[in-house]
């Protein structure tokens, strides 16, 4: 099967270079998962459903006649919106308890936000432009025979933004020292006036805002609909792989993911019967952690006794 | 009868591991299983016994499972619904290839072989822990969807895609009415719920419970991990490919995948959460509150005289599932099963306050 | 106060040249002691000495990077946990490791975990051999709940009960193994007076009746004193005396490190 991969190696790089791309696009939903656990400790299962109900907000104010920039404002006015109620009202009351019950209650939330975005918003599919054209970069096709679309670099560039944000926000801003504080203890930070609250409100809003430009660039290649919520399934091998709390690991798992996605799709798939994208990834991540139980870039943790 | 154990003294170590200690809770439970084996076939009608009572009962099989694998054991597992659909096809395989095998023990057999994908999917939780372990349980799920659709000999190269489940036959007898249906539901899972009590109190059942509470301190006392995560695993895939096996024959009557997808092994765990991890009753209660809920939804939504359409009714359960399952959290961590132990410790009490 | 004739036996464990470090923390360095057939041995020093790593060491939690470990006669380089647990050390923890969720009956009922043989099937059946097993290692269990004098909370949820009792049940957890080796790591930790003499008769008791070699890490001196027959001391994860508690009491290098002499 390799073989052939060898005997068109432009072909070869050109499904791999695809699959980067793609990849890219996982840890654009990956990262919103990583932002809330570097600040809370919490897997949070919704992240799917805040990608959803983004996208679906963002859409509907433009089918309204919402200017595009306004949109995306008042789309990330009422992420914010939704992250002080989900702190308020879900996070605030849980605080103390194991992070497997607060995993648990972002189960429920997942249930409650996809119920809620296609109750106010309506199931239907809709159709997302950018305005950023799906068509593949003239010189770089003449040139080496490699087709790469505007919306694909565009795509890994604003991901490209987004990572570099991020970092700096985490590694450089007293808010983002003060999010990894609460995540190592809670009750420590706490305890030396990090208020809590806050940083959880906050850390949902910067991860409503990941979701909304997840949401978008997804809802611009694949349409605007429920399957967005499932995203959240596609990102969870890039986090494993990556580490659940590392920014790089999101970015680093995504593109891994992607190559090995599309090029076990195109050159092992053919020989076990194709549709195997749902589950190599995991088996590939799973068999991975064996080596390595934190992932790429995750903390290795010392139990103490 | 007053709920109160005084005057009730245990003279030796057996009468005090017995599985009901409390005298009334005895006398309960019996009551329970004549009602379930005597009354409810005589005053079911076709619809609650099929459709509420049948799969609550598999259900409750399936969440009995998971709650021995993520409740007692610890590890979080989204592969319930890979692991049932194993044994819907294995009992689909069996019962196919072997005509004349006895439907019980292709039941078991199902079971048995569910069992041994359970532990070759346990095997990465002596390297993989927490939330690390819950999504590599995903691979088990997608990888098991992935071979039973893609692979004609599990269907027998069906081609129309819906493969009825063979006739049962028990000792001469078709089960086929909706009461011998549910009646061989109840029975099988009246001596699975036995089976897995006798284990839980037994060293097994410690063992499990030392592990999910505190790993290290367990190994440091002895306890093999290896050995009991992948006991906690193979027990836990027999009891839900049982229950998928189940599934299939008893309930649906078809054996198809998409019986099987990942919205099956959350609602299960929603089960577990709603009725109390580590516990057995809790098992039960979540698993009626689940099968009960949409068809209350669906008879309010009735009672209001709206016959709402079928993606308004769809929308207006995930909203409440997912309210009811973060209300549960909060009120109540340890789920249906918990507030069922205070409502009785408080009765022990009553009528004194304190 | 180390009688004579208290019947001190031959070299059960010794430890010898271990080091231990955590990627660029040196946790142990170069540390070698012996502990004696039914001796009560206590291991001390400040604050990040290395005392509960060193422990950790001995039960096989911590794989040292040099050195072996001698017990029984029996020379290896590391341990693992489940080997010691085999070879009868059993161990209490400085923060409780108790399994909060069960009740001390079944907490201490786990400690025989290594007694009971019967498989899984027969505990499904809860029939026959496994039924008496269960029962046999109950009464056992009950002996050491009467011993502890905890029989009042047999079936609470440990993690419902207060700190001092905890640590109580934490012992009883380790009897219940019946360890030819006991470690205790602070067991006197957070009690009040009273718990403390509480504690310290159930450890002496347990060396006295059951001839139980002890090691113990303690921060409260007199008790360091009163019980134990050589005290080994560590400072920054090395070993720096080791004698009787007087010899140890006089020593300059011990002095000095809990004084916080400047090196």
């Amino acid at each position: 099967m390799l073989e052939f991969a060898f005997q068109e190696p432009m072909f070869a790089l050109e499904v791999i270079i695809g699959g980067l791309l793609s990849g890219i696009m996982y840890s654009l939903v990956a990262l919103g998962f990583v932002l809330i656990f570097k600040a809370s400790g919490i897997f949070n299962f919704a992240q799917g459903a805040l990608v959803l109900f983004a996208a679906l907000t963002f859409v509907k104010m433009l089918e309204f006649g919402v200017n595009f920039w306004l949109a995306i404002v008042i789309t990330l006015a009422i992420m914010m919106v939704l992250a002080l109620s989900i702190e308020r009202v879900v996070l605030r009351p849980l605080v103390n308890q194991p992070l497997i019950i607060l995993f648990m209650a972002t189960i429920g939330l997942n249930f409650l936000i996809e119920g809620l975005a296609q109750g106010i918003w309506g199931a239907e599919v809709h159709s997302l432009d950018l305005g950023i054209p799906e068509e593949p970069l003239e010189g770089l096709m003449d040139a080496v025979g490699i087709s790469i679309t505007y919306f694909e670099l565009a795509s890994a560039g604003i991901a490209a933004a987004m990572v570099f944000g991020l970092s700096i926000f985490f590694n450089k801003t007293r808010v983002g020292r003060a999010l990894r504080a609460v995540a190592d203890d809670h009750q420590a930070a706490m305890s030396v006036g990090i208020p809590l609250q806050h940083i959880w409100a906050l850390t949902w809003a910067a991860a409503g805002i990941v979701a909304l430009v997840a949401g978008m660039l997804w809802g611009a290649k694949i349409g605007v609909q429920f399957s967005l919520a499932l995203l959240a399934l596609k990102a969870l091998p890039v986090l494993i792989l990556g580490g659940f709390d590392s920014v790089a690991g999101a970015i680093v798992g995504g593109l891994i993911i992607g190559a090995l996605e599309k090029f076990s799709e195109v050159f092992i798939g053919p020989y076990v019967g194709g549709a195997i994208e749902n589950w190599f990834p995991y088996v590939f991540a799973t068999v991975f952690l064996l080596f390595r139980p934190q992932g790429l870039f995750g903390q290795k943790i010392i139990e103490r006794v | 009868m007053i709920y109160r154990e005084a005057g009730q003294f245990k003279t030796s170590y057996e009468a005090d591991e017995a599985i009901f200690p409390v005298r009334q809770d005895r006398v309960f439970v019996i009551g329970l299983l004549v009602v379930a084996f005597f009354v409810i076939p005589v005053i079911g009608n076709d619809y609650w016994l099929r459709s509420v009572l049948t799969p609550f009962l598999i259900f409750s099989l399936a969440a009995l499972g998971l709650n021995i694998l993520t409740g007692y054991a610890g590890q979080i597992s989204l592969g319930t619904a890979g692991f049932m659909a194993v044994g819907a096809f294995a009992a689909y395989k069996l019962s196919t290839g072997i005509p004349e095998l006895n439907i019980i023990i292709v039941f078991i057999l199902s079971g048995i072989i569910a069992a041994l994908v359970g532990i070759a999917f346990g095997l990465p939780s002596l390297r993989i822990k927490g939330f690390y372990l819950a999504v590599t349980t995903l691979a088990a799920h997608f990888f098991i969807e992935w071979t039973l659709t893609h692979f004609g000999w599990f269907t027998n190269y069906s081609t129309s895609g819906v493969i009825s489940a063979p006739e049962m036959v028990l000792f001469g007898y078709t089960i086929e009415s909706a009461e011998s249906r549910y009646l061989l539901a109840l029975s099988i899972v009246v001596v699975m719920t036995l089976l897995a009590k006798n284990l839980i109190r037994s060293e097994l059942g410690r063992a499990w419970m030392a592990i999910r509470d505190m790993d290290v301190a367990a190994e440091v006392i002895g306890i093999p991990m290896l050995k009991t995560k992948l006991l906690a695993f193979a027990i836990s895939s027999f009891y839900c490919g049982v229950a998928g096996a189940l599934w299939a024959f008893i309930y649906i009557g078809t054996v198809e995948p998409q019986a099987f997808d990942i919205n099956r092994a959350f609602e299960v765990l929603f089960m577990v959460i709603i009725g109390g991890l580590g516990s057995i009753y809790g098992s039960f209660m979540g698993a009626a509150f689940i099968v009960l809920l949409p068809i209350l939804i669906t008879n309010i939504a009735f009672a209001f005289g709206a016959n709402l359409p079928a993606e308004v009714l769809t929308n207006a359960q995930l909203i409440i599932f997912g309210s009811l399952i973060i209300f549960f959290l909060i009120v109540e961590p340890y789920g249906l099963a918990r507030l069922w132990q205070v409502a009785k410790e408080k009765l022990r009490l009553w009528p004194f306050p304190h | 106060m180390s009688v004579p004739d208290r019947n001190i036996g031959g070299e059960l464990l010794k430890v010898d040249n271990i080091s231990l470090s955590f990627g660029a923390v040196r946790a142990i360095i170069d540390v070698s002691f012996d502990i004696r057939e039914r001796e009560i041995r206590a291991i001390i020093g400040p604050n990040g000495a290395g005392k509960t790593s060193m422990l950790n060491v001995i039960n096989g939690v911590y794989h040292p990077q040099e050195g072996s470990i001698t017990f029984n006669g029996q020379e290896r380089a590391q341990m693992k946990p489940h080997e010691a647990a085999e070879q009868g050390i059993a161990r209490t923890f400085q923060n409780v490791a108790l399994f909060r969720g069960m009740t001390t009956l079944d907490n201490i009922m786990t400690g025989r975990n290594l007694k009971m043989k019967s498989n899984f099937l027969s505990q499904a059946l809860y029939w026959g051999p496994s039924r008496r097993e269960e029962m046999e290692n109950r009464e056992f269990v009950e002996n050491i709940i009467d011993f502890l004098e905890i029989q009042a909370i047999r079936k609470t949820p440990v993690g419902r009960l207060p700190y001092g009792l905890q640590k109580r049940v934490e012992l009883g957890r380790a009897l219940a193994a019946e360890p030819h080796l006991l470690l205790l790591d602070e067991p006197m930790a957070g009690m009040n007076l009273e718990e403390k003499e509480d504690m310290c008769r159930f450890i002496l008791d347990v060396n006295e009746e059951f001839g139980t070699t002890i090691a113990l890490i303690e921060h409260d001196m007199g008790v360091v004193m009163d019980l134990s027959d050589r005290v080994v001391v560590l400072d920054y994860g090395r070993k720096i005396a080791d004698g009787t508690p007087d010899e140890v009491r006089a020593d300059q290098a011990v002095i000095d490190a809990y004084l916080g002499v400047s090196h």
